[in-house]
């Protein structure tokens, strides 16, 4: 017997005599023979849940977490703070255990909470509409791109070089495949250059991608270039910072067609880069090209509000190898935990995250440039991530740190190799006064 | 608590708090003194203001709304709702695996690498293939993944016209779909009587411009496809390689493998086999694996063992790349993990093979009272088609919106499309005796019901939290967030 599996030696015999075979192999005997495994799979033996714990606990400790290392590293994935209801919720197994709500009648709770979290990404990026969902930032970026190619029927997307260098890697993969060309426009001083977009517009441009905060954690001026790209009716997909969002203004405000993004930062564990999730809003123009689950209020035969999927002659189990995407699973439960985030937090909390993290980037850069070793690399206005150069090697100031229990920036050079010795900090509201210094501190004698 | 019905912004009152954070202890400058006032935003987001007992209430009272496996019988064919050990959930949430950041130095994550790494090694040993990435997201991710490398290893053998795959009609829905995102054009061939690939079929659409099948096995219809062998020499024959669509692996662990069987490429669902939660609807994990000249194009970064270090090696010059950030989903993994070295490989064996009895014994059971258009000796899964009394005119959607009412989550309906009136039942291994006679009885009871009092079915459900929404509403008259005053 197994803890997983309830059938008894007598239920089985009895369920077998029911069925008329006189043995389990019986109901395998569609099985060639030739392709009958016929040994035993080579696995390590059953263990009990002490000894899983046991092991498990071993595996992890050789790990070195963010609750030992104090966290300066971002680029993607922050480490900001998770309220302790947030688990408790969303690990409710009445959520977590359940599927896709196909069935709407007994999935209204997973149903209304992704129109909860529809409304807030909605309130956030200031759009008409957000789906449920997608992979992560990447793959939502890559379905940004294809609606704008669909939308405008035009064969190329302009990134620029200052969009999360994996973001643009994961876009390249899959467009390779799809006969969409991607352009990279290069960054001045850290930030798009205007100019160079320009010179690259034509008649075969379908969208523009900026991140905004961007890479290295500037505040982007889209003024001129939602200029530029809507003057050649192309479509500006811009790639945010949720959190961001707290202070910064709507991408809707700076005429974003498509509004894509890391949701990680709402709420959700780093998990050692995954599950994260990715959102995507839009407005109503563009609402059906857009992929993935979408969830509608309605009512049902007595009157009672009720939420139900919709939109759905989109998605691939109806329109098969026509529809706006493959996605089937997205990420609820990241959903769900995002939307439990952003409402613990509320309007005030959202903001004073923003603003305390913007206050400790500060203070950081202020610290580790008062001498002069370390200087900022750009010269622009910043959120919370910020990049300094100076004359030592990244990969030594980076090891030097991890000495004293820091875990310090991320090496510019790896994506970016004119940039370098020049590490990208990033600073949130979790940490503290004394951390800060610390890191000045250990860096100053390196 | 039912009959809770407020959105969160209904309860939102100005000035409540569900948050704390310390006061911040740097030097606080004027925020336009840091960021030009030109990028702030001028209002605060409106999100909602509550206290912390209002989120706690709203979510648990919101959540007594859904039904989970926990709750009961959860028989959705093609879907593995399997019991979802809580240890898995325990072992992911570690600090030492969930509060690692994805570019910590390789030095800081040799655990996480290790655990990355063995478990690549147990699915390939699970399936018979060579190695095995961990970064597809889901199902059709882990598709789409597969079918970029497909078309990888025809260019780079110089193969360049072989743009289209074929898939049977029985074919999931994302099967089709990631192909078309793949860039192939899609051969879409009937299947036989008996709901398995028409041999004749298949030879009339392979030709020099075929990259590949599609299939699953056992179908979608619940049936090993005996000719899997001769399929794949023709195939292979044909030029073309053989994709496994892994959503059926619960009925053969142990008992036959995708590599035996002659499949090139193949992905596995963490969340239906290897029991990781849905989530109600993600995240999945649809790791992918390769035959030995295919692992060269798997996607970057793929962890090695050097020495007794582990490594995420990104330098494979024919990857087909980056397919999304990081290194998959690393906390499904986590789960995946636990739930094999849980089981064993006796264990995984025993898995399929209580799958596939409890889904023969539902089948001879409810084959008196519902249409079972290919009697014969089913796997993991098999599909009914309707009342065999269609007198009435029940449809399958009725049957399945009466089982709410008995307080069992409907089986799959309408799916294959090859089955009219489809009701797919996989009851998978975790469900005792008991329960399959509880729900046994009651498939026989409406099905009664259907002959004597029809209309009690076509108003089902009644006691559910809502009763039937008005889809057709939801898809006309657009509300697809919460607004003031409206």
């Amino acid at each position: 017997m197994h803890r997983y599996l309830p059938h008894t030696e007598a239920d089985e015999k009895l369920m077998l005599e029911s069925i008329g075979a006189q043995s389990i192999d019986d109901l395998f005997n569609d099985i060639p023979e030739n392709l009958r495994l016929n040994r035993k799979l080579d696995l390590p033996e059953p263990m009990s849940e002490m000894e899983l714990v046991s092991h498990m606990k071993d595996l992890s400790t050789a790990n070195k977490s963010i609750d030992e290392l104090v966290c300066f590293l971002g680029a993607g994935a922050y480490d900001h703070y998770i309220p302790s209801i947030v688990k408790h919720l969303a690990m409710r197994s009445e959520f977590y255990t359940a599927y896709t709500p196909y069935q709407p009648e007994i999935s209204q709770g997973t149903l209304q909470a992704i129109f909860e979290y529809q409304t807030m990404i909605c309130n956030l990026t200031g759009m008409d509409v957000s789906n449920a969902s997608m992979y992560d930032g990447a793959t939502a970026c890559v379905e940004a791109a294809m609606m704008a190619v669909e939308s405008t029927r035009r064969d190329s997307v302009v990134v620029s070089s200052t969009v999360h260098p994996e973001v643009r890697e994961v876009l390249k993969s899959y467009m390779k495949f799809r006969d969409v060309k991607v352009i990279e426009v290069d960054m001045a001083d850290g930030v798009t250059d205007w100019e160079k977009l320009k010179a690259l517009m034509g008649k075969d441009i379908a969208g523009v991608i900026i991140q905004n905060p961007n890479f290295f954690g500037i505040i982007e001026d889209l003024t001129d270039i939602e200029k530029i790209v809507h003057e050649n009716k192309s479509l500006l997909i811009s790639y945010v910072d949720p959190i961001s969002l707290g202070i910064i203004k709507s991408p809707s405000e700076y005429g974003a067609d498509i509004v894509i993004g890391e949701g990680q930062s709402l709420g959700n564990s780093l998990n050692y880069g995954g599950p994260y999730l990715g959102f995507l809003a839009t407005t109503s123009k563009l609402m059906r090209k857009m992929p993935g689950r979408i969830v509608g209020q309605s009512n049902d035969v007595d009157g009672k509000r009720a939420f139900v999927l919709t939109l759905q002659a989109r998605e691939q189990h109806i329109r098969r190898y026509k529809a706006t995407s493959n996605i089937c699973s997205n990420q609820g439960l990241n959903a769900l935990i995002a939307a439990i985030y952003m409402i613990t937090m509320g309007k005030k909390g959202l903001r004073e995250v923003a603003v305390q993290s913007t206050q400790k980037a500060h203070y950081a850069l202020e610290q580790l440039t008062k001498t002069g070793k370390f200087k900022p690399l750009f010269n622009k206005p910043f959120f919370k991530e910020f990049a300094i150069t100076g004359s030592v090697e990244s990969k030594k100031v980076n090891s030097e740190l991890l000495k004293h229990n820091i875990l310090g920036g991320y090496e510019l050079e790896k994506d970016y190799p004119e940039l370098k010795n020049s590490l990208l900090l990033c600073v949130t509201e979790k940490r503290t006064k004394k951390q800060i210094d610390k890191l000045a501190e250990v860096m100053e004698v390196i | 608590m039912k009959d809770y019905n407020k959105l969160i912004f209904e309860i939102s009152k100005e000035g409540r708090i569900a948050y704390s954070l310390p006061p911040c202890d740097v030097d606080e400058k004027e925020l336009n003194t840091l960021i030009p006032d030109s990028f702030l935003r001028s209002e605060d987001v409106d999100l909602p203001e509550v206290s912390e007992v209002d989120v706690v209430r709203h979510f648990t009272n919101i959540s007594n709304k859904n039904y989970g496996v926990d709750t009961g019988f959860y028989p959705l064919g093609s879907c593995t709702m399997k019991y979802n050990p809580k240890i898995n959930e325990d072992m992911a949430n570690l600090s030492g695996f969930s509060n690692l950041h994805p570019y910590q130095p390789e030095d800081t994550v040799q655990g996480a690498l290790e655990l990355m790494y063995h478990l690549d090694q147990m699915l390939s040993e699970i399936t018979g293939m060579e190695r095995v990435s961990l970064q597809p997201a889901a199902g059709a991710h882990g598709e789409l993944a597969g079918l970029m490398i497909i078309k990888a290893y025809h260019e780079s053998r110089g193969d360049n016209k072989r743009n289209k795959i074929i898939v049977p009609d029985s074919a999931h829905g994302t099967n089709p779909a990631s192909a078309a995102v793949a860039g192939f054009e899609i051969i879409e061939i009937e299947s036989d009587k008996n709901g398995a690939v028409d041999l004749d079929k298949l030879k009339e659409v392979l030709n020099d411009e075929i990259a590949g099948l599609m299939l699953t096995n056992p179908s979608t219809l619940g049936l090993f496809e005996k000719n899997i062998k001769e399929i794949a020499d023709l195939v292979h024959e044909a030029g073309g390689l053989l994709y496994y669509d892994g959503a059926n692996t619960n009925a053969i662990m142990g008992i036959a493998r995708p590599g035996d069987m002659g499949f090139d490429v193949i992905h596995l669902n963490l969340h239906k086999t290897f029991s990781t939660p849905h989530g109600g609807g993600g995240p999945g994990s649809g790791p992918i694996g390769v035959r030995k000249d295919l692992v060269k194009f798997l996607p970057v970064p793929v962890v090695e063992k050097q020495g007794d270090k582990y490594v995420l090696d990104y330098d494979r010059p024919e990857s087909i790349g980056k397919i999304k950030s990081f290194y998959g989903h690393f906390g499904v993994a986590i789960k995946a993990y636990s739930y094999i070295l849980s089981m064993g490989a006796e264990g995984l064996k025993k898995v399929s093979e209580k799958a596939v009895l409890n889904a023969n014994y539902v089948m001879n059971k409810l084959k008196d009272h519902y249409y079972l258009p290919i009697d014969q000796v089913c796997k993991h899964e098999f599909v009914l088609g309707g009342l065999i009394n269609k007198e009435n005119n029940i449809s399958t959607l009725d049957v399945a919106k009466r089982l709410l009412d008995y307080g069992y989550h409907p089986p799959t309906v309408y799916f294959p499309l090859i089955v009219s009136e489809a009701i797919m039942i996989e009851p998978t291994e975790t469900e005792s005796k008991e329960t399959l006679d509880g729900f046994i009885d009651t498939m026989i009871k409406i099905a009664q019901e259907a002959d004597e009092n029809p209309e009690l079915l076509k108003s089902a459900p009644h006691n559910t939290p809502v009763r039937r929404i008005d889809e057709a509403k939801a898809a006309r008259n657009l509300i697809l967030k919460w607004e003031k005053n409206k």
